[in-house]
């Protein structure tokens, strides 16, 4: 089973990859995704799953417009990012490379670190061994976005943009 | 029904009226690209999207300015890729040395008022300071407007503020934009466009200085009408003006007259108090530039502080002007050698320390104060150390004394030496 990587408010995206990380910084053969949360979570640097989904209060991914930071994300293949709210560029970065984010105010309140989890992306559901929690859908473009696999994807298969007609 | 500036500048690119919460696809005049994520964008480009060539090379800018020069053999052959890609698509490149994107494309008005400018960087809020509708995003989002020419946004909701009165002495544009983080948060204006009202006698750094942070209210632009010095030194299509019909998600009010210097503490750019509640804070390094406070202005007004007076002993000071041309101002007349006398390092035009990459990245527990726009953990540095954001009055002053301190405070004291002939 997957677990929750809980985190507060206003987590910027210093936080998830420091630029001195950047891709662009870093020599022949590190990988961005092994320095998600490097400093600010040493543990989920560590020891972070596939299929682990990240619950945060408002305002996640706020700061600089770093794709890396999401994309460290994608890379350790985090199951979902469920906040009450995302910050704007993080929000676009996230659905733009397919990572499947919910908003939810309720969802924080409810479950803590650490806590046993599956994740239904599909049907956006939150699976814990004591609850079945029914998140709330993304708007139209985003769902349809993140289906096909992010924005690139979707431009190629769709010859258009999303809201484009 | 009226129109705020963000819904005139997209609904003339889609050729209707547009609003709020609408999806649009435009295509931007400008779509900007740094050497820190340009790498990653060309690959996007012909990796994924399979694109031989750009779309349009007029519509791309590059400008290698967030590790300038290169500091490590990574980071130089990286450089050179974004050099070889500019060669081969016939797009302009701004080299190491010409200064910070957001401060280049203002100067060489590649920004302009009324367009859609986007860049591979939050800060790119900046070009509201020239009434564009300026944006940051992520690489994906830039590699596909450099190979299909187009972006999709949302129309967003206009958050306005209108000020009364002026900035008494001491107090700055950045101790505006510090005070609208403390009272609107760091999320206050999330997916929202900012509108500036009742600065028309602002000149254009200071609105560059209150544009930049924009982005550290959450928002997707901040626009300033086109008046005073915009209007001066730019052409304003004849379609975008302040519409008083225009509908406002909200309105917020401040009175500059009551303003007091601001500064941000350690780890938020909303986390805010008036100078003298952190007045005899220790520091190690002050930091003057970034695309919030490098021009010459900032400089100014930081010699005008230094004047005559030495660091404070075992403070250093750094200064990394915004770009080439800022410096030049700042050497045609005595703002560069009264720093210099007073013990600055004047590190080449560009980002610098600002993001902690290079040109003095802090250690473990060092504090900094710095005129820029961020104090995340880490930033900097180590993530141990500490930044506070202040102006670069307060940032003068506090090199002075080598504890935060108002500048007003120190105007009082007059120094012995009373000229820039002391050293
Ligand atoms: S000066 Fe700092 S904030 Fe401005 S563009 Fe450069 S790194 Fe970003």
């Amino acid at each position: 089973m997957a677990r929750i990587w809980k985190f507060g408010t206003d987590v910027d995206t210093d936080q998830i990859v420091p630029g001195r990380y950047a891709p662009y910084m870093l020599k022949e053969g590190q990988d961005v995704k092994d320095y998600a949360f490097i400093e600010a979570r040493p543990d989920f640097a560590r020891v972070a799953q596939p299929g682990d989904v990240i619950v945060a209060g408002a305002n996640f991914g706020c700061g600089s417009s770093r794709e890396y930071a999401p994309d460290a994300l994608r890379r350790r293949q985090i199951g979902a990012i469920i906040a009450p709210s995302f910050a704007r560029i993080f929000f676009r970065n996230a659905i733009n490379l397919g990572i499947p984010l919910f908003e939810s105010t309720e969802i924080p309140e409810l479950v803590g670190d650490g806590e046993a989890v599956e994740m239904d992306v599909v049907n956006g559901r939150l699976i814990t061994p004591s609850a079945t929690y029914q998140l709330p859908p993304l708007p139209d473009f985003a769902a349809d976005v993140i289906r096909a696999g992010g924005i690139v994807r979707y431009v190629r298969e769709n010859g258009r943009f999303p809201g484009e007609l | 029904m009226g129109q705020t500036l963000a819904e005139q500048i997209l609904g003339q690119k889609v050729g209707r009226t547009v609003r709020p919460g609408e999806l649009v696809v435009v295509e931007p005049d400008v779509a900007m690209g740094h050497d820190s994520l340009s790498p990653s964008i060309i690959r996007i480009v012909q990796e994924q999207m399979g694109a031989a060539r750009v779309h349009d090379p007029a519509q791309i800018v590059l400008v290698l300015d967030h590790v300038a020069p290169a500091s490590t053999v990574g980071v130089a052959n990286n450089q050179n890729i974004v050099r070889r890609f500019a060669a081969e698509q016939g797009i302009r490149l701004f080299e190491v040395g010409r200064g910070i994107c957001h401060q280049v494309l203002v100067e060489e008005q590649v920004a302009r008022p009324g367009m859609v400018v986007v860049g591979s960087d939050s800060h790119s809020t900046s070009y509201g300071a020239v009434s564009a509708f300026g944006s940051g995003m992520g690489s994906t989002d830039i590699a596909l407007v450099w190979a299909t020419g187009k972006t999709w946004l949302r129309v967003p909701e206009t958050l306005r503020v209108i000020a009364h009165g002026r900035f008494r002495p001491g107090v700055t544009a950045k101790d505006f934009a510090l005070k609208l983080g403390r009272e609107l948060t760091i999320a206050g204006a999330t997916y929202m466009a900012v509108e500036y009202h009742g600065l028309a006698w602002l000149p254009l750094d200071g609105r560059q200085t209150i544009a930049s942070m924009a982005v550290e209210l959450g928002a997707k632009a901040g626009i300033f009408p086109p008046d005073g010095e915009t209007a001066a030194r730019f052409a304003v299509p004849d379609w975008l003006f302040v519409d008083p019909e225009a509908a406002y998600a909200r309105t917020f009010t401040i009175n500059l007259d009551e303003l007091e210097p601001q500064v941000a503490l350690p780890h938020a750019v909303d986390n805010v108090v008036d100078v003298s509640a952190v007045a005899g804070q220790k520091v190690d390094v002050v930091f003057l530039g970034t695309c919030t406070n490098g021009r010459y202005e900032d400089m100014r007004a930081a010699a005008d502080v230094l004047q005559g007076r030495p660091l404070a002993p075992g403070l250093r000071m750094l200064v990394t002007p915004a770009s080439r041309q800022e410096l030049q101002k700042a050497i045609a007349d005595d703002t560069l050698t009264t720093l210099l006398a007073s013990g600055v390092t004047l590190t080449t035009p560009g980002c610098g320390a600002c993001m902690g990459r290079h040109q003095g990245t802090l250690g473990a527990d060092e504090v900094c104060l710095s005129t820029g726009n961020r104090n995340f953990k880490g930033r900097m540095g180590d993530p141990t150390s500490q930044i506070y954001l202040a102006s670069p009055a307060v940032a003068a002053a506090t090199a002075v004394t080598g504890v935060i301190t108002d500048p007003r405070a120190l105007e009082k004291e007059k120094h012995p030496a009373g000229g820039s002939d002391c050293s």
